[in-house]
């Protein structure tokens, strides 16, 4: 783990000069803050829905989808996000975050933000006891050739992904990281390893989506 | 992932069904709530499986239940239960005075009270997952949480400043593992997330945690020891979740009824602290 409490400059290659939001109703904020910042973007925490106009990027937390889905209800972010989301915003939703985006989920769950053209299993490997951490391939990610360790909490699957959807990373039979335009989806938790490599992938598909909105506004 | 959450103790179905509606990130499945233990006296041991198994067939989110400190095997039997996260409590009465539970054993994670950093991370030591700050369980005063997080608060930050030399003197101190110690010089901060617990009965209380440094609540006797427990325990969700913004924590504090009776700690007795049961 890099010692955050002594660090003081990033290295600022890819994420400079944009802004990403964390999702801060509840759930892995600080960490993905740190992720951020890391690769040299500027992270901010999101509490109420005017903070999302100024971000390039958005980052759904994991944590526990029940509570900040109601949050999201009661603080009216399901629209704005969902506004945003399909104006290419690109939205990275991890664990929780990941439920919340998708579009159905098997079983019993509250109301979804429904942007991600993806069917999700909550809890798909087990309570809590069956969390584990696992060496997967993900395709797509700089040095892919090397394995991403994953951390899997209480994950959710998808176990199944509409045709626009790319699946970067498998297990057991389910995606748990995939592309859809301008969303990111991932099962497991990325912010709570030392490993850039999948912020980096998003944080380049904010990068290219704050230059084409550029362009798109001469 | 509770970060950021609210734990609450729960008795029955009905009451975790209340918790999870209110956005609560886990429950705590008990027979009965520190504050009715603390009245009742006696042994208090490991809630009835029935009771734990009810709760856990109700709700989504995760359960915990509480073993008394060094009982292994009701720790095992909630393992074996698939509970999710056991809590090692000084809430019930001790089995053991000399030992925790060796919760490197066991794979289901555990959570433990500490009054100081030494005893926080002695039981991150011996594995606990997840470390509470012990408050006064049943009181519905706030007054101890508040001094157990800012002894650990500081007690971090002191650490922060001593030379290398210095640690193994520290850790004689604080009794506590020397890798841990050195490591939390390093980083300033626990290797787990600490969560404040113990005598939080208001939305001001858990904001107050949480602008404390606390990553997260729990709240036992305070919400289905109050006069509305579904409207209480909604408004602790929000001010833990927006704890830096008062006017939302008065708003959310208006007309949820009366909170908990509560306890004065001097009208105890030192000797009926429930706080100094572990070590």
């Amino acid at each position: 783990m890099p010692r955050s409490g002594r660090r003081t400059s990033y290295s600022t290659v890819d994420g400079n000069g944009l802004t990403v939001g964390v999702l801060a109703l509840q759930g892995a904020v600080d960490e993905h803050l740190r992720m951020i910042e890391e690769c040299g973007a500027r992270g901010v925490g999101i509490k109420r829905p005017a903070g999302l106009d100024d971000v390039d990027g958005l980052i759904i937390p994991g944590g526990e989808s029940t509570a900040i889905g109601k949050l999201i209800s009661e603080y009216g972010f399901a629209d704005p996000i969902r506004r945003r989301g399909m104006s290419g915003l690109p939205i990275f939703g991890t664990c929780a975050g990941l439920i919340l985006l998708s579009r159905d989920v098997v079983g019993a769950h509250g109301p979804l933000l429904g942007l991600a053209d993806v069917t999700v299993e909550r809890n798909a490997f087990g309570r809590q006891v069956d969390s584990f951490e696992d060496d997967l391939e993900v395709e797509g990610i700089e040095d892919e050739e090397r394995l991403y360790h994953a951390v899997f909490i209480r994950a959710p699957v998808m176990e199944a992904v509409g045709a626009g959807v790319t699946v970067m990373a498998s297990l057991g039979g389910g995606a748990v990281l995939a592309r859809e335009g301008n969303l990111l989806l991932g099962a497991f938790h990325p912010e709570l390893t030392s490993d850039l490599r999948v912020h980096r992938f998003f944080l380049d598909m904010v990068a290219k989506a704050a230059r084409g909105a550029r362009h798109g506004g001469r | 992932m509770l970060k950021g959450g609210v734990i609450m103790d729960v008795t029955t179905a009905e009451q975790a069904r209340i918790a999870e509606d209110a956005g609560a990130v886990a429950v705590m499945a008990l027979e009965r709530v520190p504050a009715d233990i603390r009245a009742a006296g006696g042994v208090a041991r490991m809630a009835d499986p029935i009771v734990i198994q009810a709760i856990m067939e109700t709700v989504t989110i995760p359960v915990m239940a509480k073993c008394r400190i060094g009982h292994f095997v009701e720790a095992q039997v909630l393992e074996a239960m698939g509970v999710d996260y056991v809590d090692e409590s000084e809430v019930l009465t001790p089995a053991d005075e000399a030992y925790h539970v060796d919760k490197w054993k066991f794979t289901v994670p555990f959570v433990c009270g500490a009054i100081n950093l030494g005893e926080a991370l002695r039981r991150i030591g011996e594995g606990a997952a997840m470390i509470r700050t012990k408050g006064e369980a049943g009181t519905g005063n706030v007054v101890e949480a508040v001094r157990h997080m800012r002894t650990i608060t500081s007690e971090m930050a002191r650490l922060t400043t001593l030379g290398d030399e210095e640690l193994m003197g520290a850790a004689k101190e604080l009794r506590a593992p020397f890798e841990l110690v050195r490591e939390l010089s390093d980083t300033g901060k626990l290797p787990v997330v600490n969560f404040s617990a113990g005598g939080i009965a208001t939305p001001a209380d858990a904001a107050m945690m949480m602008q404390l440094g606390a990553d997260g609540v729990f709240v036992g006797s305070g919400i289905f020891k109050s006069e509305d427990p579904a409207g209480r325990a909604h408004a602790i969700v929000q001010a833990t979740t927006h704890f830096r913004d008062a006017v939302l924590i008065g708003e959310v504090s208006r007309g949820i009824g009366e909170a908990m009776r509560g306890l004065e700690i001097a009208e105890i007795g030192k000797e009926n602290l429930i706080q100094y049961r572990g070590w």
